[in-house]
């Protein structure tokens, strides 16, 4: 602990301003993700909680600090597992676009067809 | 400091690397905040996550003396703890349906929260006594008081997404007095434990700290729990970097900092989404006055409720169809269906598309995930303000277990409690089908006058079934 408060202080204030605009525009689709993603990374206390731990003398000490290292680890593998599968769901984006190219090509038949005239034939 | 000496030490190593891997957070917050780079962006965050671990395996209080420590044991201790947290927090993370992610990212940030707060307590216990200064005995009141109320709260919003207990408002009488008595107490405890540096009276900070965040979410329902959450999380991130000032450690510092600032903006953005300012979703006990809405709504009056085949010739004749998702939809896990549904009508020329309000379901962006699942063409996808246009030129609009989002209360009583929400102006179409389970009112708990309009027929019953019958209907019509 020999870093002084004023460092520590910079850093804050330094981190803050970068934390409001590294995230400027995020469609509401990406909400959940972000707020899920950014949850994950708070979970690195999980290294505060470690180091906590391996000098802690005492049960009482032990105690907390076991609880703290399980109730990080939580944090940080559940949040990063939680949101990729949210993420997951996007990757599907990229498929629809060939699979609709292929079905507007000749050989996809009735199907493609009609759906190329939509207010066709109904009044 | 000599310039002709390599003075480079296994510690400067190691805050080499922490410093890397916040510019990996840093990143990865970029990466998350648009729709390429999400995914990237996440796995950046959880490889600079899994660096920093392996690294802090190298920290001097690993393996310096200290009297009465003996690290093999405290390692041990540390690797059945990670061990333990990975074990339960993945198939947790896998195996969870997509409409109980709101409610897992409410445990996972409370955790976090909770170890923010043993953090700080425990380095406390280790303060040596009576030559703390107290800026340090303020860090750590921070860390514990603010990880505290992100504990509790994430654990009500919990069990309210969970529906273990009421998603409604939790009002009762004198609920501002106890409120501020417990904040004042807080207070003056604060300054009573800045002053002793006494671990009991920390010990009943960390409890009415626990019971403020209790408190603190009770009074704000269902619907808004998702912004809470994000709230929450962001109060994670500030008790985060609290422990990284009572550890000197930059990496939390930054880390939580980061996830402190961006949470509060990203708030802010949720709330605005819902048409609403976060003091008013905070503070206004949102639906004590639903009670008064209900009883005007009554429940008595008719509403006509159509057959599978009516409504399915209704809708296989229209020119334009908008199908307007909610979580109905996801409870059913009904968006396969309903892409079925889609492809039949659009096989019959009819145009349909999907207006998908920004809250719809129970966290923002729930609509696009689920449909984006069902690999709905990307075309068909209209965002709120594009599908209200249409909405007037628009023969049927077929809400799929959606509620408040289509509510025109929301635009013409100015007492209700969505007052303001943005909505989707199913309204304004030409007919309007509810598929739903029952009358029972949505999320916040309010009547939708819609519902008793002559224009409307409600389709009674779980989403998926009752699509599957719209789809045999429209393919016979």
């Amino acid at each position: 602990m020999t870093v002084g408060i004023i460092e520590l202080l910079t850093i804050f204030a330094l981190a803050a301003f970068v934390g409001n605009e590294v995230i400027s525009k995020v469609p509401s689709v990406l909400h959940t993700p972000l707020m899920s993603g950014s949850n994950a990374i708070h979970g690195i206390v999980l290294v505060g909680t470690m180091v906590v731990l391996a000098d802690a003398h005492g049960p009482a000490e032990l105690i907390l600090g076991f609880l703290a290292v399980l109730l990080a680890s939580l944090n940080v593998v559940g949040g990063f597992v939680v949101t990729d599968r949210m993420l997951e769901m996007f990757k599907a984006k990229p498929d629809p676009r060939p699979a609709r190219s292929e079905a507007q090509a000749p050989d996809a038949g009735a199907a493609g067809g009609s759906a190329t005239t939509p207010g066709g034939p109904q009044p | 400091m000599s310039f002709s000496t390599i003075d480079f030490t296994l510690a400067d190593g190691r805050d080499l690397v922490y410093l890397l891997v916040a510019i990996g957070f840093i990143l990865a917050l970029k990466g998350l905040s648009s729709p390429r780079g999400a995914r990237r962006g996440n796995l950046i965050g959880a490889g600079a996550a899994l660096v920093a671990i392996a690294m802090t395996f190298t920290d001097p209080a690993m393996r310096d003396h200290v009297a009465g420590v003996s690290h093999g044991l405290n390692l041990a201790l540390m690797l059945i703890a990670m061990v333990l947290g990975t074990v339960i927090a993945v198939p947790a993370a896998r195996k969870v349906k997509m409409t109980a992610m709101p409610q897992m990212v409410a445990i996972f940030n409370g955790v976090g929260g909770g170890a923010a707060a043993l953090v700080s307590i425990t380095e406390f216990l280790k303060f040596p006594h009576g030559s703390v200064a107290v800026y340090k005995i303020f860090e750590v009141i921070f860390g514990v008081v603010v990880g505290c109320v992100s504990f509790s709260g994430s654990a009500i919003a919990f069990a309210k997404l969970q529906e273990l207990m009421t998603g409604r408002p939790v009002t009762y009488p004198g609920q501002q007095a106890i409120n501020a008595f417990v904040g004042a107490a807080i207070a003056a405890l604060v300054v009573a434990t800045l002053v002793t540096a006494s671990v009991p009276i920390l010990v009943v900070v960390l409890v009415l700290g626990l019971v403020l965040g209790v408190i603190f979410v009770l009074p704000i329902g269902g619907a808004d729990v998702p912004v809470l959450i994000s709230l929450l999380n962001s109060f994670t991130g500030l008790a985060v970097a609290a422990s990284g000032f009572t550890l000197g450690s930059n990496l939390l510092i930054v880390a939580g900092t980061l996830v402190g600032a961006s949470g509060i903006l990203l708030t802010r953005m949720m709330s605005k989404a819902m048409g609403r300012s976060l003091p008013n979703i905070l503070f206004s006990a949102f639906g004590s006055v639903i009670t008064a809405a209900s009883v005007t709504g009554g429940d008595e009056r008719p509403v006509k409720s159509g057959t599978p085949d009516d409504i399915g010739v209704l809708l296989a004749y229209a020119r334009k169809v908008a199908i307007v998702p909610g979580y109905g939809l996801a409870v059913a896990q009904a968006q396969h269906v309903a892409r079925e549904l889609a492809d039949t009508l659009a096989a019959r020329g009819v145009e349909v598309y999907y207006a998908i309000h920004p809250v719809a379901g129970r966290m923002p962006g729930h609509m696009n995930v689920l449909l984006a699942e069902a690999n709905v063409p990307y075309d068909q996808l209209k965002e709120m303000e594009q599908a209200n246009p249409e909405m007037p030129t628009t023969d049927v609009a077929l809400v799929v277990g959606a509620n408040d989002t289509v509510n025109p209360a929301a635009k013409t009583t100015p007492g209700s409690p969505i007052y303001g929400m943005p909505i989707v102006n199913v309204d304004q179409a030409g007919a309007v089908i509810f598929l739903k389970r029952s009358m029972r009112p949505g999320f916040a708990g309010i009547d939708n006058e819609l519902l008793y309009d002559p224009k409307t027929t409600m389709l009674f019953g779980d989403a998926k079934d009752s699509l599957q019958k719209l789809v045999s209907a429209v393919e016979s019509a």
